[in-house]
C-alpha cells in the first residue's frame, strides 16, 4: 500500500520531460528566464532576509562596503556551486569539490608555480582543476563507479595530497599582481573583480545549461539516462564532460579563493561541497536530476551569505549561526516543495 | 582564578628550587652559572644514558602549529642518541589514533607521548597504557582522568587570554570607553573557551575597556578572512583586536588590508614565524602575538627521556619528574621578538 505513491511520483518524470526537451530544438516555454514559483520565493526570502538586516543594522548592512563584501564572499563558493548546479541536474553528485578547491590552491602557491607570476597561478590552479575532474569524470562514465563513492574516494585523496604538498604549513602568496586583484583599488565601477569572475561564471553557466545542446542533454541524462542513451546521446562522455566542469569551476573558485586570502592552505574549501548542494538545492536544482537552475543557485548562495553577514554583523555567537542555518535549509525545502512545478504533477 | 595561583605557585616553586640548586653548585663560578641557565635545561643531562624507546602519538598535522609539534618532538628525539622515536601516522580520528596508541603498546615501547586530537576520548588508552607499565605522557590536550598519565604538559590557554588582555589593557588603559574586539578560535573546542575566559578576565581590570563584538573562525586562512571582513564591516572604529590564532591570523590580515584600516592594535596568538616576522617589520597594524609554544613536544621528549631512564629533571631538585607542568603565554613584541623568532613555525 505504501508502494504507489513513490513510484508513480518516479515515473512521471521518467516518461515525459526527457523526450520532449530533447527532440524539440525549441523548447516548450522559454526556459530560464521564465520567473517560476520557487524562483519568486526565493527572492521573497532574499528580501526578507535585507529587510530583518536593514532594521537590526541599518548602518552597518546598507552599506556599499557590506554590499561588496557580502558579494565577494558569495563569489567563491558561488561559482563552486554553478559547477555543482550542472553535475546534480545530470542527477550525479561531486562531493570533492573542496578538496578539489584545496588542492588547487595549494599546487598553484607553491613557491615553485609563485615564480611564474600571476599567469602560472591561474594556469596551475585550473589545470589542476581540469586534472582531478577528468579522474572523477572517467573513474564514474567509464569505470562505472557510482558518483557518491568516486567523489568521495577522491574528497579524500585530493585533501590527502594537499596536505602533502604544504607539510601543514600556510603558504603565503608573493606575486603582487595577484594580491591587488583582491584590493579596492582594482574594482571596476565599484565592482570587485572576483565579482565580475563570479558574474561571467553564472552567465556562461546559464547559457550551457539553458541554451544549448550540452545543457539539453545534461537535464536529459538527469531526467532518464536511459531514454537519453536511446535518443542517441553519449551518457558516458557528457557524464565525463560534467565532471571536468565540475573540476573547471574548482580550478577557477580555488584561483579566486588565493587572491581573496593571498595565500594556499589545505584547509582551504572546507565544507564546500555540503554548501554548494544545498545552495543548488535550495535554489531548485532537483536532487534526484532532470531539473537544474542556474539563477536558483546563485540566489541560494546570496542566501547562505547574507545571512552569514547579519548573523556577523549582529554579532550572533556559532552555536546560533549554524542552528538558523540548518533551520533555514529546511524551511526553503519545504517552500521547494509546495512550489516546484514537478512537486504540482 | 585558581589557575593562575596553581601556576605562579608551580612557577614560583620552579624558580625557587632552580636558584637554590644553582646557587649551591656553582655560586663561586658565575661562568657555568650562566651557561647553565641559557642551554634550555633538557632533562636529565645530555650525556647518553640508558636506551629508551619512546612513542609518540599525535594529531594530524593539518595545521601550522600542530606540524611544528611533530617537528619539534623529531628533532629533539634526535639529539639524543640512546633514544629511539616510533611515531604512528597522525590521525584526526579518534577511533584511529586509539588503535595507533595500542599498537604502540603492543610494540612494549618504554614510554608513551600522546597528543590526543580529543583528550577526553583517548583517556580509556591512556589508562590502559600505564595498566600496561607504560608510562604515558599526556601532550597539551588533557586526559579525563589523572591515572591516565604519569605526567601532563601543555600550554596555558587560560593564560594566553590573560596575558593578550593585560597586554591590550596596558596598550589602552589611559584611553576612555576603548572597544576591543576578538576574533575567537574554533568554537567547540574546549581551549577556545579557555583563552575567552582569560581575555575577558584580564579585560575586567581596565574598567574603561570594553569588548564590542566576538566571532569564532576555524583556525583556517579562508575562515580568518571571511570573519574578520565581517568584523570590519559590522564594527566602523576600533582600538585593538586579539586573534585567538596566528593561521587564520593571515587571512585577518589580509581581510584588514583588503578594508584599508589601521586605527586599531592588533595582538595575535601561537606565534607562527609570519607573525613574528610582521611584528619585527613593525608596518601592519599586528604588534603582538601570544605564545602557545609548539616547543612543548620537545620538552615532553625530554620528560619521557627522564621517565624512561629514572632520572628526575636537572634544576628541580626532584627524583621524579614532576606530575604537570604548564608552560608560560609569553608576550612577543618588536622589543622582544628576536629573542623569540627561532621558535617561530611556518
Amino acid at each position: 500500500m505504501t508502494h504507489p505513491a513513490p513510484s508513480a511520483r518516479r515515473s512521471g518524470p521518467d516518461r515525459a520531460p526527457a523526450p520532449v526537451t530533447l527532440k524539440k530544438s525549441g523548447p516548450p516555454r522559454p526556459l530560464g528566464l521564465r520567473v517560476d514559483l520557487h524562483t519568486l520565493s526565493l527572492l521573497g526570502i532574499l528580501a526578507v532576509l535585507v529587510a530583518v538586516g536593514g532594521i537590526t543594522e541599518p548602518e552597518a548592512f546598507l552599506d556599499t562596503g557590506n554590499l561588496q563584501l557580502v558579494l565577494t564572499q558569495a563569489s567563491v563558493i558561488g561559482v563552486v556551486t554553478v559547477g555543482m548546479t550542472f553535475v546534480i541536474t545530470s542527477g550525479g553528485i561531486d562531493l570533492s569539490v573542496g578538496a578539489m578547491v584545496a588542492l588547487a590552491s595549494v599546487w598553484a602557491t607553491t613557491l615553485a608555480t609563485q615564480e611564474y607570476g600571476f599567469a602560472g597561478i591561474v594556469f596551475t590552479a585550473v589545470l589542476v582543476g581540469l586534472g582531478v575532474g577528468l579522474v572523477n569524470g572517467v573513474l564514474i562514465a567509464y569505470g562505472r563507479v557510482v558518483p557518491f563513492i568516486a567523489t568521495l574516494a577522491m574528497l579524500a585523496s585530493a585533501r590527502g595530497v594537499a596536505l602533502m604538498i604544504t607539510d601543514g604549513k600556510t603558504q603565503i602568496v608573493t606575486v603582487t599582481s595577484v594580491l591587488d586583484l583582491g584590493l579596492p583599488r582594482s574594482y571596476v565601477l565599484g565592482i570587485p573583480p572576483l565579482v565580475l569572475i563570479f558574474a561571467a561564471v553564472t552567465v556562461a553557466g546559464w547559457l550551457l545549461l539553458n541554451r544549448t545542446t550540452f545543457g539539453r542533454r545534461t537535464v536529459a541524462v538527469g531526467g532518464n539516462a536511459e531514454a537519453a542513451r536511446l535518443a542517441g546521446i553519449d551518457v558516458r562522455r557528457q557524464r565525463l564532460y560534467l565532471y571536468l566542469l565540475s573540476g573547471l569551476c574548482c580550478g577557477i573558485a580555488a584561483f579566486m579563493l588565493i587572491v581573496l586570502s593571498g595565500s594556499g592552505q589545505n584547509t582551504n574549501g572546507n565544507l564546500y561541497e555540503l554548501d554548494a548542494i544545498a545552495a543548488a538545492i535550495i535554489g531548485g536544482t532537483l536532487l534526484s536530476g532532470g531539473k537544474g537552475t542556474i539563477v536558483g543557485s546563485v540566489l541560494g548562495v546570496l542566501v547562505f551569505t547574507t545571512i552569514t553577514n547579519i548573523f556577523a554583523l549582529n554579532n550572533l555567537q556559532s552555536d546560533v549561526q549554524q542552528i538558523a542555518k540548518g533551520a533555514i535549509i529546511v524551511a526553503a525545502v519545504l517552500v521547494q516543495g509546495r512550489t516546484s512545478p514537478r512537486a504540482e504533477t | 582564578m585558581p589557575r593562575t595561583s596553581r601556576r605562579g605557585l608551580l612557577f614560583g616553586t620552579a624558580a625557587v628550587s632552580a636558584g637554590a640548586f644553582l646557587t649551591a653548585c656553582t655560586s663561586n663560578e658565575p661562568k657555568e652559572k650562566n651557561t647553565a641557565a641559557t642551554s634550555g635545561a633538557p632533562a636529565a643531562d645530555d650525556r647518553p644514558g640508558k636506551p629508551v624507546t619512546i612513542g609518540f602519538a599525535g594529531p594530524q598535522a593539518d595545521h601550522g602549529w600542530l606540524n611544528a609539534i611533530n617537528e619539534n618532538a623529531r628533532s629533539r628525539a634526535k639529539k639524543y642518541s640512546e633514544v629511539t622515536l616510533e611515531t604512528t601516522e597522525g590521525s584526526n580520528d579518534t577511533a584511529a589514533q586509539i588503535g595507533q596508541v595500542k599498537t604502540l603498546i603492543n610494540k612494549k615501547v618504554d614510554v608513551l607521548v600522546v597528543l590526543p586530537a580529543d583528550g577526553k576520548a583517548l583517556t580509556q588508552v591512556g589508562l590502559e597504557a600505564m595498566r600496561a607499565g607504560i608510562p604515558v605522557i599526556n601532550l597539551d590536550r588533557i586526559f579525563a582522568s589523572p591515572q591516565a598519565y604519569r605526567c601532563w604538559v601543555g600550554g596555558d590557554n587560560y593564560g594566553m587570554g590573560l596575558n593578550a588582555g593585560t597586554y591590550i589593557g596596558e596598550q589602552l588603559k589611559d584611553k576612555p570607553n576603548a572597544k576591543v574586539v576578538e576574533l575567537a578560535g574554533i568554537d567547540n573546542l574546549e581551549l577556545t573557551k579557555q583563552r575567552s575566559e582569560g581575555f575577558a578576565a584580564a579585560l575586567k581590570n581596565y574598567p574603561n575597556i570594553k569588548l564590542v563584538a566576538r566571532q569564532a573562525a576555524d583556525f583556517t586562512v579562508e575562515s580568518g578572512q571571511a570573519k574578520m571582513a565581517q568584523l570590519l564591516q559590522a564594527q566602523k572604529k576600533f582600538d585593538a583586536l586579539w586573534n585567538h590564532d596566528d593561521d587564520q591570523g593571515v587571512g585577518a590580515l589580509r581581510a584588514i588590508q583588503q578594508a584599508g584600516r589601521d586605527e586599531f592594535l592588533m595582538v595575535g596568538g601561537a606565534g607562527a614565524k609570519s607573525a613574528m616576522d610582521a611584528i619585527k617589520a613593525d608596518n601592519t597594524v599586528l604588534k603582538a602575538t601570544v605564545l602557545y609554544p609548539p616547543t612543548m613536544a620537545a620538552s615532553a621528549i625530554d620528560l619521557a627521556r627522564a621517565l624512561g631512564q629514572g632520572k628526575g629533571v636537572a634544576g628541580l631538585a626532584e627524583l621524579e619528574i614532576p606530575t604537570s607542568l604548564t608552560l608560560y603565554s609569553a608576550v612577543v613584541t618588536k622589543d622582544n621578538v628576536d629573542q623569540y623568532l627561532p621558535t617561530g613555525f611556518n
